[in-house]
């Protein structure tokens, strides 16, 4: 199947009478995933947003329940968003984010209800990536510019027009009611080429990389590693894997809600205890949790990495830390980061 | 689906100035129908999240045992927001309590042996829990002996004073109670719990240690226990690490892969040693 790229808003604007759409817009001078009330605010650019967009799913700041308490009783009241919602214009590396934060928000034994609601409400229209930047490490992480998981139809761009994959059936279902044209042998040689010259250029290797964490927390290196880091927390707000969050009340008197919100394990008070005492004490133990987190303890209990190679936390870090190089520094060889 | 950051309104009933320095308050909270009570069952060694609406919710040990129908306790310490709103909360008040959470202390693993149960500070409030579940009458006679030892800076700071008399009286049970200096009147032991346990534990053999306590009482507690021949399967341990969520998704309480709220927080020694020293 076909969408001509002038057709975009159009489309979109059909799915906005029946759906929340959410796609990439400009904000200032970055871009970032909203709600858009007209087909013609989608912008695909040839990257990825600045934002993630997790935020659609796991809001950075979202009221769990509003309470009013008083002499009669206790009132709780929990809104669950169940709007039907689409997302169009996401990358593959964030589709497959969702994937895995699917793990956390529904583990071995609680279900978070915020999350995953609006997780199956949702349909997932992703763009795949002619020309992945160079801070783009998904082919390392086990994912890919064409990769589709945690998508239901996949967009290829071929100049005028993006190749439509179907990739599940509610992405079948999607494209059967958006009636799209079939796609001509020229344009599924076009989608196939855009696919092969697709070059992610820079790799990361893991090999290994896994082995070492499993062994290496008392190892000196982390006294080295996180020097530069500021434990300002940017890469974990941007990044589409990072989950950390705070749970506070917002109310007068006893009139109120409790609220969730996004919080970071670069910072010190995230794990001081009421005592004093704090576990992660210095940048050192914060800096290492956080790439034990993702390439050590997300695969010991969900059996995958929990980074998708972005590169977000390399384009926004202040002091330039690069996850690249830390990842080749924890293996103890080079970093190759030519591009 | 069930949504686990929904608090259950209870009453407060009681708000009780349980140490002489005023700092540890144990609260006693009723459940509003025999409905809640039931959507609340609970362990020895869990824990809740207890809010003060309007001020947050934190995480604490209950302190009452699943043996006591009707209704919760927790000892709070006064150490921030939520803990000074508690402590100056009216009788009759509402307040919210999420859980129960966490595993708790494996009691079925207990049966037939003998236990020894270890404790300093206001850390003693899961510790209650536990004890009380197994004097039950319908409990006792499946455990071995059951002592235990407890300890603070002085005598005002012991929690529950009324029970441990209690105890103290009680042939189903070998209380030791001891604290850091003499003071006059004080009839129990003096000195500090590595040392007592030295002194007072039954011997390891078909015997579970579970020692919770400020971090320094730990440390230097588990050496001894050691000398004592606890294997580390035996020495069971509950972990404190700062919470919010309680449901292992906030990614606060982790230590290693492990999150204390879910996986927890309730150890063996053997499992902590597998495991980073961030607790
Ligand atoms: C499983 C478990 C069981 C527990 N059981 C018990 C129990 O039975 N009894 C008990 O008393 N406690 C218990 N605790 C500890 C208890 O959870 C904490 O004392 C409680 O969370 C404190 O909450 P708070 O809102 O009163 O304090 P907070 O307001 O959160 O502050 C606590 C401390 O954190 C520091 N702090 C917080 N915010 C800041 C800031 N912005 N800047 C600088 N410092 C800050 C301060 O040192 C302050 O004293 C338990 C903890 C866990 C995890
Ligand atoms: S963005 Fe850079 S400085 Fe800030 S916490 Fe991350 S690594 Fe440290
Ligand atoms: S760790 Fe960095 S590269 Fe990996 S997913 Fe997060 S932001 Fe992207
Ligand atoms: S308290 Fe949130 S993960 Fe444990």
């Amino acid at each position: 199947m076909i969408l001509s790229k002038k057709d975009i808003p159009s489309f979109l604007d059909k799915l906005i009478s029946e759906y929340q759409v959410f796609a990439p817009v400009q904000e200032g001078s970055y871009t970032l995933f909203k709600q858009i009330s007209s087909g013609a605010d989608a912008v695909l650019t040839d990257s990825n947003t600045k934002l993630p967009a997790k935020e659609i799913f796991f809001p950075q700041s979202e009221k769990l329940f509003s309470y009013n308490v008083t002499e009669e009783g206790t009132k709780l009241e929990a809104t669950i968003d169940d709007q039907k919602k689409v997302v169009f214009g996401v990358r593959p590396c964030d589709a497959k984010s969702l994937t895995l934060l699917d793990n956390v928000f529904n583990n071995d034994k609680y279900q978070d209800p915020y999350y995953l609601t609006r997780r199956t409400n949702t349909i997932m229209v992703g763009v795949g990536c002619n020309a992945p930047a160079s801070t783009c490490f998904c082919t390392s992480v086990n994912g890919g510019p064409f990769d589709t998981k945690g998508l239901d139809l996949l967009l290829v761009d071929t100049g005028d027009a993006y190749v439509v994959e179907v990739v599940s059936d509610k992405g079948k279902a999607l494209a059967e009611q958006a009636g799209f044209a079939a796609a001509s042998d020229a344009d599924k040689t076009a989608a196939s080429k855009a696919k092969e010259e697709a070059k992610v250029t820079c790799q990361v290797n893991t090999d290994g990389l896994k082995d070492k964490l499993d062994v290496n927390f008392y190892d000196p290196i982390w006294d080295k590693i996180h020097e530069k880091c500021l434990g300002c927390g940017a890469c974990t707000y941007l990044c589409p894997t990072c989950h950390c969050f705070d749970i506070v009340d917002d109310a007068v008197d006893c009139n109120g809600c409790r609220v969730r919100n996004w919080d970071s394990c670069a910072f010190p008070l995230f794990t001081l205890h009421g005592s004093g005492h704090n576990p992660r004490t210095s940048n050192k133990e914060r800096y290492r949790n956080r790439i034990m987190h993702k390439f050590k303890y997300f695969v010991d209990n969900f059996g995958e990495i929990a980074c998708v190679g972005c590169g977000r936390c390399i384009k926004n870090c202040p002091v330039n830390m690069d996850i690249r190089v830390v990842l080749e520094d924890v293996r103890g060889s080079e970093a190759r980061l030519d591009s | 689906m069930k949504n686990p950051y929904l608090p259950l309104p209870m009453k407060l009933v009681k708000n009780f100035t349980e140490t002489e320095d005023k700092l540890i308050h144990t609260f006693t909270l009723q459940f509003l129908s025999e409905e809640d009570e039931k959507s609340f069952p609970y362990m020895p060694g869990q824990f809740a999240e207890l809010c003060v609406f309007g001020k947050g919710e934190a995480p604490f040990g209950i302190a009452s045992s699943p043996t006591e129908p009707g209704f919760l306790k927790f000892s709070v310490a006064k150490v921030g927001v939520v803990s000074t709103a508690l402590h100056l909360m009216e009788e009759g008040s509402m307040v919210g309590v999420r859980g129960p959470l966490g595993n708790y202390y494996p009691v079925e693993d207990f049966k037939g042996k003998n236990v020894v149960i270890i404790g300093g500070g206001f850390a003693f409030t899961t510790l209650r829990s536990l004890a009380t579940y197994m004097l039950h009458p319908d409990r006792r006679g499946d455990y071995g002996d059951i002592t235990v030892i407890y300890g603070a800076r002085n005598p005002g700071l012991l929690l529950y004073k009324e029970e441990l008399a209690a105890w103290e009286q009680s042939p189903d049970i070998n209380l030791i109670t001891t604290i850091d200096r003499a003071v006059d009147g004080w009839n129990g032991r003096v000195g500090f719990i590595p040392a007592v346990t030295e002194e007072v534990a039954p011997s390891s053999e078909n015997t579970y240690a579970i020692i919770c306590g400020p971090p320094v009482m730990i440390k230097f507690t588990m050496p001894v226990l050691e000398k004592l021949g606890f294997p580390v399967e035996r020495i069971i341990m509950s972990l404190e690490n700062r919470m919010k969520c309680g449901i292992g998704m906030c990614g606060r309480c982790n230590v290693g892969g492990k999150y204390v709220c879910k996986d927890g927080p309730v150890f063996t020694r053997a499992q902590l040693n597998e495991l980073p020293n961030e607790y």
